[in-house]
């Protein structure tokens, strides 16, 4: 018994160890030669700041947008009887089976119509809703008692007062879930800001990182050092929340 | 008042459909027509019927998009499962250092792609990376890693006179050090979808194992696996479906415009990011999006079918 629990620990450290070991390669390597030189010489050479900047820009916006389109709606679709509710749920899931590679060539296509390509439109207001969190925040208000509304309603509190009083305080723990998957989601995202914008500018983070990778491909010292930087904020939002987090993955069951 | 009151639901809905409708409904069902179009940088040049799609199974570098994406699922899914399965098993129950260890293994999902694939560039470089650094400090010899477009069972075999060609050559080992990056990224999600697998097993059918004398590996055999199968073949299809989309580890790791040593690490959603976006072929591309769409939907459906009746629910 004792042989074997110590066992288990031997595995768990060597896996730990090479799990870890690519963090701690990246920071050894960006404090190589320059030391800490290294992170101020990253952040001059490119517009590091800008990029910061513009993420942070778009994972705040789309994450406001997520909030008040995914509560309205989850609102409506859970706590509302009306007809054609259930087949606009059914729209709103139909397109959570499409992932995201397959309409982005017609994305493109719609912005350069509506003239958004290389705006902070289109980095935005595409992904201010969410139906996987409209569906999470649905499933919560189903659970909410009807007494509890009509209770709310005899107060002389409104519909939306009910919402915005009772029904989202109560939701304090799905709502945060929402948020960190919304503000992991676009903080990483790549695929969508690589193809809808092309001006340094408005270039976030991951694609800028991206670029500076293209560019300095033999400074490795300079790119561990953007790496680490580039890591840090949701490395240390992780931390903080990293039960949650880890509760909330296992629950749904959906990665990003 | 009455009809304010009626249009109220629709209203709360609003803001959700016009973006849902604009920028997931239309763009899905335009990559349908696109894909009957002829539609290029000069714009819709009217449809074509399945011209796109006989130009697609023609092409002999969309099929080889489509050989190293299925290589890519092959290596990385059942690797995908087996590590996180012996992880969850060890760190089941009470345990020293539980917290840690989650958190070190969770780290790399909640990293971006694009930093996890330059860290991994500068591990694998061939000249000056830690990773050779390590094999030549063993006596081993250097490998080329990410610039490899040898196939794995190509260089296994041939210092014995055999030389396998085609598909039997094996994946690249440049596509090889993807799987590794991919795998080692989304170790601690599955390890914690396993972990929530195995808690939901009664204890009392351990009890019941016990008391008829099974051994460890028996009662992995009996209880823990069949119990499991939900679990398993959930992170089964939906490991399946992302290393299908894998894109951000190609693009960075093995950057445009080639899709790695003689395209040995293109796969589906590269080729189609190149045709869509380096030659702006959008018909092409959309015939391509539908490719991808009918597989992925057909790995959906066989999860619901499937999971439904096979799997062993407690």
């Amino acid at each position: 018994m004792k042989s074997g629990k110590i066992l288990k620990q031997v595995l768990l450290l060597a896996g730990g160890v090479i799990m870890l070991m690519p963090f701690l390669w990246m920071i050894s390597t960006s404090l190589e030669q320059g030391g800490l030189q290294n992170y101020v010489e990253a952040w001059t050479r490119v517009p590091f700041g800008t990029y910061f900047l513009n993420t942070l820009l778009v994972t705040s916006l789309t994450l406001i947008g997520v909030l008040i389109t995914s509560s309205l709606a989850a609102y409506s679709f859970g706590t509302m009887e009306y007809p054609g509710r259930d087949k606009l749920f059914l729209l709103f899931l139909s397109t959570m089976m499409v992932p995201q590679p397959v309409y982005l060539a017609p994305s493109y296509v719609l912005l350069a119509k509506l003239g958004w390509v290389d705006t902070y439109l289109a980095l935005i207001v595409p992904w201010t809703t969410n139906v996987f969190s409209i569906f999470l925040l649905r499933q919560h208000f189903m659970t909410l008692p009807k007494s509890l509304y009509e209770a709310a309603r005899l107060d002389g509190c409104s519909r939306f007062g009910y919402l915005w009083r009772v029904a989202l305080p109560l939701s304090k723990s799905v709502i945060a879930t929402i948020m960190l998957f919304n503000v992991i989601g676009s903080w990483n995202s790549f695929m969508w800001p690589l193809v809808v914008t092309h001006s340094e500018k408005l270039r976030v983070l991951q694609v800028g990182l991206s670029y500076f990778n293209q560019e300095q491909s033999s400074n490795y010292q300079l790119l561990m050092a953007a790496s680490t930087f580039s890591i840090l904020p949701l490395l240390i939002l992780f931390l903080f929340a990293q039960k949650h987090l880890v509760a909330s993955y296992s629950r749904s069951g959906l990665k990003d | 008042m009455r009809t304010g009151r009626k249009v109220t639901p629709y209203l709360y809905i609003l803001p959700a459909l016009i973006i849902v409708i604009c920028f997931r409904t239309i763009p899905i069902l335009a990559s349908f027509t696109a894909s009957f179009a002829d539609y290029d940088i000069g714009g819709f040049h009217g449809f074509v019927g399945f011209a796109n799609y006989e130009r697609m199974f023609t092409d002999a570098r969309f099929w080889n998009s489509v050989s190293n994406t299925v290589f890519f699922v092959l290596g990385v899914v059942p690797a995908g499962i087996a590590i996180p399965l012996g992880l969850a098993m060890l760190l089941r129950g009470e345990l020293r250092g539980k917290a840690i260890y989650r958190t070190i293994y969770f780290l790399p999902v909640v990293t971006s792609a694009v930093a996890v694939s330059v860290v991994w560039t500068w591990l694998f470089k061939p000249e000056a990376g830690p990773i050779n650094g390590v094999i030549t400090a063993l006596g081993g010899d250097p490998l080329m890693w990410l610039r490899e477009p040898r196939g794995i069972f190509e260089m296994m075999l041939s210092p014995l006179g055999i030389h396998p060609t085609g598909i039997f050559a094996g994946p690249s080992l440049a596509l090889v050090s993807l799987m590794i990056v991919s795998v080692w990224k989304s170790i601690g999600y599955n390890t914690v979808l396993f972990l929530a697998g195995l808690e939901n097993i009664p204890n009392t059918y351990y009890e019941a194992a016990k008391l008829d004398g099974a051994g460890k590996w028996g009662t992995f055999r009996h209880v823990t696996w069949p119990l499991l199968s939900p679990t398993t073949f959930y992170v089964l299809i939906m490991s399946t479906i992302a290393s299908f989309q894998t894109f951000a580890l190609v693009y960075v790791m093995t950057p445009p415009p080639g899709g790695g040593p003689l395209g040995t690490t293109n796969v589906i959603v590269f080729y189609l990011f190149q045709k869509a976006f380096d030659r702006f072929d959008i018909g092409y591309a959309s015939a391509i999006s539908v490719f991808l769409f009918v597989v992925l939907l057909a790995l959906t459906i066989i999860q619901r079918r499937v999971g439904e009746r096979r799997v062993h629910y407690s």
